[in-house]
């Protein structure tokens, strides 16, 4: 066996040094996060928390070896049997998983329970990496895009069903990864808009203009869209004139109702929709005539953004359930609730901000042992670290996952078969996902969605769902400098 | 190659997942260096500050006999938030209480508007200061009550029932004092009155701080760093008065069914021995559960049993303004050595007397018979001695000479610089009074004549009227009266306005008092005593009967005032019941144990609960 063939020489050992930080980190943190205060136990006491994760990291490591001695091939032969099997034990969990704070994603087995959409994302991620490896295969158009799409949807769907939203949007994580094979990269732009807009809409809802004659959601939204209008063909040299024209007939627009108002009011909302519609029709129809695909672009995206427009407006304030609706008003400021909806997020900023520049010390930390920090060990386990290892500690963790992301990206820019990098990708896209929605939520810059941090958080399944993603990923780097058999 | 056109997107990625992290540590930056209000708001989440209350200071009397002492007594809390399942019915028959004040007491609770610091989070008082027999049945059952937990604290214990109007009273803290005071907090209790006010501070002593750690279900973890950063408590100072609980009782027992008060002064050093009000009430009824009750059906109580007759109380001196009048108006000139006036007897004019005595009368005489048309003359020869001058200008100085002189004998205004709760300043009219009331010209001696014998206008509280007594005792001083015997008071030394030259012949009328007039069925037979009665008219029913006096002649130890109000003669009540507080404080027991009996049974104002 040459060292070619040996895992110990092939081993991105650097990714390993990584996970095991994170991992030993988590561990203290979730000893910190269920230490009583006046509990003897060492972290190794099998009835606490700590000592419980003690367990998992030993299989989850155990399971990362087993997985690195497997024939790398399996995972790229079997990818669609891992995919096929993720699915039918998503579809069982829905029909057996008891009813555990409001989720149905667990299937219990004796005093094991276990998660089952944890192992969706590997095997999804396997799947697309199957699917967009395959000779010839290319995003060039929309098309491409489809069965990719229905590989992501079933499991999201599936996961939606058990009522484990944050999980199944992890799914979107894979855009990233689509954007790195080839999806064009105004999706991701459209989607930035997207999330712009609706943030827009509703933040300003509420502040109604004048006598309720529109709202400033509404009026601020599509200003953001008529000033795309404008500042994109204005980019294009043949259209300059016209841009001016339509920027000096929006002013004309907004001064002009003003004035009527004096005399009869006016809603402003149509005013703005209206000025917005004829700068669209006319890009279009010159788009149309002159032959200029990014002025039917521009149009159809102002089009497609109005209506973004209104059925933002519709869905937050009908469709959307209450608490929903309370969740995102408290991360828009639009309301101040720290006993209800945003009394998990005002613990945690709390518990955070309470740490200083070098924390409180390990076991040291108030907030987090006092119980004030909801789900401390699992979804807030950063608060921990915030409050007993200070800034410096958390700034650590986070520049650690910033060094892991950057690793696997390098890992997967240095794979030759395209099946190994899109999985590589699938991978820092997920990681990435969840290190920004978890942390963004305990900082309270992202709504409260409940994923775990990866590796940090308690729990077997979300352990070994993540030892498994990312220990394939090492077995398939692997196998980059074996000799193929 | 267009796989290297998209290998560029690696950056973008890069850059993206960087802008991410960079972008959250910024904000923990902001969170945990920049903000502080965290830091603040984790402390308010989890630090309990528990006030430890010290032990109030205990009282004594001058022998140090035990006056006030602390007994434990249990507070119920709430919090408002940890309550579930709860059995009101079980709950209110576990504290003895009915439906109506449960559901009362948790709206007041909640009403931020009565109650300004209300929190769901924190312990609300429930009841305050049960005794452990209330709380017996309701602690056994108290985890049936989640929510509701058991404070200690502890109540005013009284050795005696007297002296209530001195010793004052605990409660609850005033808005008004929490907002001028940052050492009280909501829910505190401070003196309210008598020397339990005055001696707040000391008494109080300071709270101390126990820092708990509370969860976010406001279940106490334990102690942070182990009461490191804990304050111990510092006792109060117990406090030491002047008055004998002994004579004080003999006092209260005297006054039984009477209104009025009597005030016994040490005349060297100005120390308040006893200091009676009646109708008085029993100190312990404002204690505990019971006080507001007990409070409001003093407050409805038409004989006023809450207020304090022996300061607040304003009398006409009558007849008791005459030792001190026939000692202003020999310093005034009014009366000399050897002055006679005439008298006419009942016939007098423009005053009458009311003693059958020869005529004319001397100043020792004119004492011991009470004689008005003396003290009358004599007034009007001192103010009027150089007539009334221009514009009245020289009677009017002269009435001033004797206005001043009156008040140098501690009447007539508060002893500001004395520890005595809430006193009336009495009053000895201006001249600006009488300007006002007849114009700068219209008053001679003859409009105020009724001052000459202590009616009219003056007016003064049976303290002043002690401490006069301990300034003729003193021969021409007094110490300012007080309550705290460790106070140095010595220092607070009034000169009279009157030469000490002219106080025998006064005293020794006082002595001729006891001797042979008015009070000579009251005179102790182995102790030269000196007194005057006084019977005074008032426009409330029946003569007001006062007594003055000191004892021994010489070198005095008890300087004493007595007023019973809508009694009758002077002769007839404040003067036993001067005598025998003499006798208490002098010989530590009373002899005339019929007489005592007598008084102390008798009854001069029906509406008086007796005791």
């Amino acid at each position: 066996m040459s060292k070619r063939d040996n895992i110990q020489y092939t081993l991105d050992w650097t990714t390993v040094v990584y996970y095991l930080l994170l991992v030993v980190m988590g561990w203290i943190s979730i000893y910190g996060a269920s230490y009583e205060l006046d509990y003897e136990g060492s972290m190794l006491s099998f009835d606490q928390r700590a000592g419980k994760q003690f367990v998992w990291i030993i299989t989850a490591l155990a399971l990362g070896g087993v997985v690195l001695l497997l024939d790398h091939r399996i995972f790229n032969y079997f990818a669609y049997v891992f995919y096929g099997v993720a699915i039918v034990l998503l579809i069982v969990t829905i029909f057996v998983a008891p009813d555990i704070k409001g989720s149905r994603s667990w299937i219990v087995i004796g005093p094991v329970s276990f998660q089952p959409a944890e192992l969706a994302k590997m095997a999804t991620a396997l799947a697309l990496a199957k699917f967009m490896s395959q000779y010839n295969y290319r995003i060039k158009a929309w098309k491409d895009m489809l069965p990719l799409a229905i590989i992501i949807f079933i499991p999201f769907v599936l996961i939606l069903l058990q009522k484990e939203t944050g999980s199944a949007l992890v799914f979107m994580a894979f855009l990233l990864m689509f954007y790195r094979e080839g999806m064009k990269g105004i999706v991701l732009l459209l989607g930035a808009l997207a999330i712009v807009l609706f943030i827009v809409v509703i933040r300003f809802s509420i502040e109604t203009i004048g006598n309720e004659q529109g709202s400033w959601g509404v009026v601020g939204a599509i200003a953001i869209i008529q000033l795309i209008q404008i500042i994109v063909p204005f980019s294009s040299h043949p259209h300059k004139k016209e841009s001016l024209i339509f920027l000096g007939l929006s002013v004309l627009v907004i001064v002009a109702s003003v004035i009527i108002n004096k005399w009869y009011p006016v809603d402003y909302n149509y005013v703005a929709i209206g000025t917005s519609l004829v700068t669209a029709i006319y890009w279009a129809f010159t788009g149309i005539l002159r032959r200029y695909p990014k002025l039917i672009a521009v149009a159809f995206i102002s089009i497609g953004s109005l209506v973004f427009i209104y059925a933002s407006d519709m869905i937050f304030n009908h469709v959307l359930e209450p608490h929903h609706q309370i969740r995102i008003k408290v991360l828009l400021n639009m309301e101040d609730d720290p006993t209800g909806a945003g009394y998990n997020v005002n613990q945690s900023k709390i518990a955070i901000g309470s740490g200083g520049l070098w924390g409180k010390g390990f076991l040291n930390g108030t907030q987090t042992k006092l119980k004030y920090v909801p789900e401390q060990d699992t979804d807030f386990i950063f608060c921990t670290v915030g409050e007993e290892h200070g800034f410096w500690g958390s700034a650590l963790v986070l520049i650690i996952y910033w060094l892991l992301l950057m690793r696997i990206m390098k890992i997967g820019e240095r794979q030759k078969e395209s099946f190994h990098r899109v999985y590589a990708y699938s991978v820092a896209s997920i990681l990435f996902f969840h290190l920004m929605i978890n942390v963004g939520m305990v900082l309270g810059i992202m709504p409260v969605i409940g994923i775990p941090l990866p590796f940090f958080s308690y729990g077997g399944s979300s352990l070994w769902g993540f030892t498994l993603l990312l220990f394939i990923l090492l077995r398939l780097d692997a196998s980059r400098l074996e000799r193929s058999r | 190659m267009i796989n290297d056109r998209l290998e560029n997107r690696r950056w973008v990625i890069s850059a993206l997942i960087t802008v991410v992290v960079l972008v959250y540590i910024f904000r923990l930056f902001n969170l945990q260096i920049i903000e502080t209000r965290y830091k603040q708001g984790a402390e308010s989440n989890a630090f309990l500050r528990k006030t430890i209350f010290p032990p109030r200071g205990l009282i004594y009397d001058r022998n140090s006999k035990l006056l006030v002492y602390n007994k434990p007594a249990y507070d119920v809390a709430l919090i408002m938030r940890e309550i579930h399942d709860l059995d009101t019915l079980d709950f209110c028959k576990a504290l003895n209480i009915s439906k109506e004040f449960f559901d009362n007491r948790m709206l007041e609770i909640k009403d931020r508007k009565k109650n300004l610091g209300y929190s769901s989070y924190t312990p609300q008082v429930f009841m305050t200061q049960l005794n452990i027999e209330d709380v017996a049945a309701f602690q056994e059952n108290l985890y049936k009550f989640p929510g509701f937990y058991i404070q200690n604290r502890t109540l005013r214990e009284y050795t005696y029932p007297h002296g209530a109007h001195i010793l004052g009273s605990i409660g609850e803290v005033s808005r008004r004092k929490l907002e001028s005071d940052p050492y009280y907090k909501q829910g505190d209790y401070a003196g309210r009155d008598g020397v339990e006010f005055t001696y707040e501070s000391a008494l109080r002593g300071v709270k101390g701080v126990e820092i708990l750690l509370r969860d976010s279900k406001g279940r106490i973890q334990g102690r942070y760093r182990d009461g490191e950063a804990d304050e111990a408590p510092k006792a109060g100072t117990d406090l030491y008065l002047t008055l004998d609980i002994e004579l004080q009782k003999i006092g209260e027992q005297l006054m039984n069914g009477k209104i009025g008060s009597a005030v016994a002064i040490e005349p060297s050093t100005g120390e308040i021995l006893a200091m009676v009000s009646n109708p008085a009430f029993d100190p312990s009824l404002l204690v505990g559960r019971q006080r507001s009750a007990n409070y409001a059906a003093l407050v409805k109580d038409p004989t006023k049993p809450l207020m304090n007759r022996a300061t607040q109380a304003q009398y006409s001196p009558g007849s008791t303004f005459k030792p001190i009048q026939a000692l202003v108006l020999q310093q005034m000139g009014g009366i000399k050595e050897h002055t006679l006036y005439s008298c006419n007897g009942p016939a007098s004019s423009p005053i009458k007397c009311s003693h059958s005595h020869g005529s004319p009368v001397g100043i020792l005489n004119a004492i011991e018979q009470s004689c008005n048309p003396y003290f009358w003359s004599a007034f009007r020869a001192a103010i009027e001695k150089e007539g009334y001058g221009e514009k009245n200008l020289k009677f009017k100085s002269h009435y001033q000479e004797w206005v001043d002189a009156i008040k140098s004998f501690g009447i007539g205004r508060k002893f500001e610089d004395s520890d005595v709760f809430e006193q009336s300043s009495g009053n000895v009219p201006s001249q600006k009074y009488y300007n006002r009331y007849y114009g700068e010209t219209g008053w001679r001696a003859m409009t105020i004549r009724s001052l000459s014998i202590g009616q009219g206008e003056v007016l003064v509280t049976p303290l002043q009227l002690a401490n006069s007594m301990a300034a003729i005792a003193n021969k021409g001083y007094y110490i300012t009266p007080h309550l705290n015997a460790n106070d140095t008071m010595q220092l607070r030394k009034h000169e009279t306005l009157v030469d000490s030259a002219y106080f025998p012949i006064v005293i020794e009328g006082m002595w001729r008092v006891f001797e042979f007039g008015t009070g000579r069925r009251y005179k102790l037979p182995d102790i030269s005593m000196c007194g005057k009665t006084g019977t005074v008219e008032n426009n409330r029913g029946k003569d007001h009967s006062l007594f003055v006096g000191f004892a021994p002649r010489e070198n005095p130890k008890i300087a004493i005032a007595v007023v019973v109000e809508n009694a009758g003669f002077g002769a007839t009540w404040a003067a036993p019941i001067a005598s025998m507080m003499l006798e208490q404080y002098l010989k530590g027991k009373i002899e005339r144990v019929e007489l005592f009996n007598q008084i102390a049974t008798s009854t001069t104002n029906p509406d008086v609960k007796t005791r």
